[in-house]
């Protein structure tokens, strides 16, 4: 699957709270999640951002909270992918499992905002202006996850095969 | 094969002999936990599954801690859809009310996690359960809702790293002192997707309550768990409240660390770890002329018994500074009520601080205590990120119950021997 995008450029430890702020998290609806998403740091970057552009960050992103509000905010504004140095484990289990796609890549600092990338998602092919690097490989249990449509559909189907 | 105490435990749960850092297992899961900001999610989850009803409603665990008392409507509204899902499905341990309390320090509490369970909760502190000699790690709502229908989740065996710690205690330093220093000298990625593993006779000589705190924040080095071994503090702390039968495991002497970690705790003094990371640790002596606005005692870190006697003890005879609002969260109704009866709260109020019921309130900025813009507190709580307790503007000092007393009675940061 290739991916089109701009990029917008975060730094090391963007923790969930950032992402979105705990005193937003009694909403569920991705909508209004998506209306705070960065907003600590950021707070009109859900205005700029455009459907398909891309977060790229530095180690550690989406330390903190196990909210899954996080992933939730960062799709409801049309961004498929992160591209960090490192993920914290919580969020990285979080993205997969609502379908937000996550690459390891050490490029932050290569990026400026605004930059445009090509993603080759599942070879981990990232392209862009003095940039051509391949992320770490997704792993293979994460992908089989994405083959069978994320955590839940297996669920789902497992439910209903036992009825 | 030799295995750590977390490999052991997992492997055990996975029905295999031996497991190796980087597999991953099917577990089988003795509680599931959520709470009012994340069951929601995971009920809507659940619901578009199909699911019929939970793998067994007594290990399915539901706490109405964050936003309660209800903070608003949404909230209000949020914990009604829980509280009839527990009905419908028939949670037996869910809690709310008069008998609920912050979630890490209610389980122990009741008796709900044991030592050798796994432990999965849509809490990152779910970590804290570690110090019993569990396998508890956080995880979000999607998660939650597979662990809580199936009683199994996917779970990778992490690698371990120990940490050996030696000597005596300085007066007024605890758990929290040790693992904000532990935090500050790997940092907030340190032990990233990590076991940590506690040992060495500065641990033997720690209380459960301190044991507690130290688990709790190894989420805040990146860690996936936190885990002691069970000792005879243990054995006493679960006896009385254990309701079930429980295995205890220990790692074996030749067991595989990724890294091994010194700590002489003789030479720990009191720490204060700076915004905006839990890693920026510095002995409180160092920290000088921070003015504070509010001062929390409280929270799944350091609400619990030790952290009110110490606080207690510093604040005997004192006064908040008029300018700070102090406020003391007993992190559930039996510490609320033994707090009580052993003379804490007038102590507390005489001092002018402020008793909050059992939440998790202000340490996510949630409510009863929400910083304005330029405002700072120190707080006993886990996190210190930008705009964790209210406004992007405003800072959190972390630390442990005697500082936090001490600063509140000064109206900045402060070691207990400057207002004593």
């Amino acid at each position: 699957m290739i991916l089109k995008g701009r990029v917008w450029k975060f730094g090391d430890n963007i923790d969930t709270d950032i992402i979105i702020p705990a005193r937003y998290l009694a909403h569920t609806d991705p909508k209004v999640l998506g209306s705070h998403c960065m907003e600590p740091i950021a707070p009109d970057f859900h205005e700029k951002v455009a459907k398909g552009d891309f977060i790229v960050g530095g180690s550690n992103f989406g330390c903190g909270s196990s909210r899954e509000h996080a992933p939730i905010a960062i799709l409801a504004l049309g961004i498929p992918l992160v591209i960090a140095r490192s993920f914290a484990r919580i969020f990285y289990r979080n993205s997969f499992n609502k379908g937000l796609a996550l690459l390891e890549a050490d490029i932050v600092d290569r990026v400026k905002d605004g930059d445009q990338l090509e993603i080759d998602l599942l070879a981990g092919g990232i392209a862009g202006p003095g940039i051509d690097v391949v992320a770490k490989p997704i792993p293979p249990f994460m992908i089989e996850l994405i083959n069978e449509g994320g955590l839940m559909n297996y669920l789902k189907r497992r439910l209903e095969a036992r009825a | 094969m030799s295995m750590t105490i977390t490999e052991k435990i997992l492997a055990a749960h996975a029905g295999k002999s031996g497991v190796e850092p980087g597999e991953i297992l099917d577990v089988k899961l003795d509680v599931a936990l959520a709470n009012d900001i994340t069951a929601p999610l995971s009920l809507e989850e659940f619901d578009k599954v199909g699911a019929k009803g939970v793998f067994d409603p007594e290990k399915v665990v539901l706490v109405l801690d964050h936003f309660t008392p209800n903070k608003d409507i949404i909230s209000a509204e949020n914990c009604k859809t829980i509280r009839e899902f527990a009905h419908k499905y028939g949670i037996t341990n869910f809690y709310e009310g008069g008998a609920c309390g912050i979630e890490h320090a209610l389980l122990p509490e009741e008796g709900l996690v044991l030592p050798g369970d796994v432990v999965i909760g849509a809490d990152s502190h779910t970590c804290t359960y570690g110090a019993l000699g569990a396998f508890a790690t956080g995880v979000g709502s999607t998660d939650l809702t597979y662990g809580m229908v199936t009683g199994t989740l996917w779970l990778k065996v992490p690698e371990s790293i120990k940490f050996v710690c030696h000597g005596k205690w300085q007066k007024w330093v605890t758990g929290k002192d040790l693992i904000l220093h532990i935090i500050g000298r790997i940092g907030v990625e340190g032990a990233l997707y990590a076991a940590m593993e506690f040992h060495g006779e500065a641990i033997s000589t720690l209380s459960m309550d301190s044991r507690f705190t130290i688990a709790n924040m190894a989420i805040e080095a990146g860690g996936k768990n936190g885990i002691f071994h069970v000792d005879k503090k243990t054995e006493e702390f679960v006896t009385g409240r254990a309701k079930r039968p429980y295995t205890v495991f220990e790692s074996d002497k030749d067991a595989k660390y990724r890294e091994v970690h010194e700590i002489d705790v003789g030479k720990l003094e009191l720490q204060v770890s700076l915004p905006f990371l839990p890693s920026n640790a510095k002995d409180v002596r160092e920290v000088r002329n921070v003015a504070i606005d509010q001062s929390v005692i409280g929270s799944c870190t350091n609400g619990r018994l030790e952290d009110l006697g110490i606080a207690a003890e510093i604040l005997r005879g004192k006064k908040v500074a008029k300018h700070v609002r102090c406020i003391v969260i007993p992190a559930t109704p039996k510490i609320y009520r033994t707090a009580l009866d052993r003379g804490y709260f007038e102590i507390f109020l005489d001092a002018g601080c402020i008793i909050s019921p059992p939440t998790c309130g202000p340490c996510l900025g949630g409510h009863m205590g929400v910083l304005a813009r330029g405002e700072r507190a120190v707080s006993t709580t886990n996190r210190n990120f930008v705009g964790r307790m209210g406004h992007p503007e405003s800072e959190v000092y972390l630390a442990g119950a005697a500082v936090a007393a001490a600063s509140a009675i000064k109206g900045e940061i402060a070691h207990p021997e400057e207002v004593l």
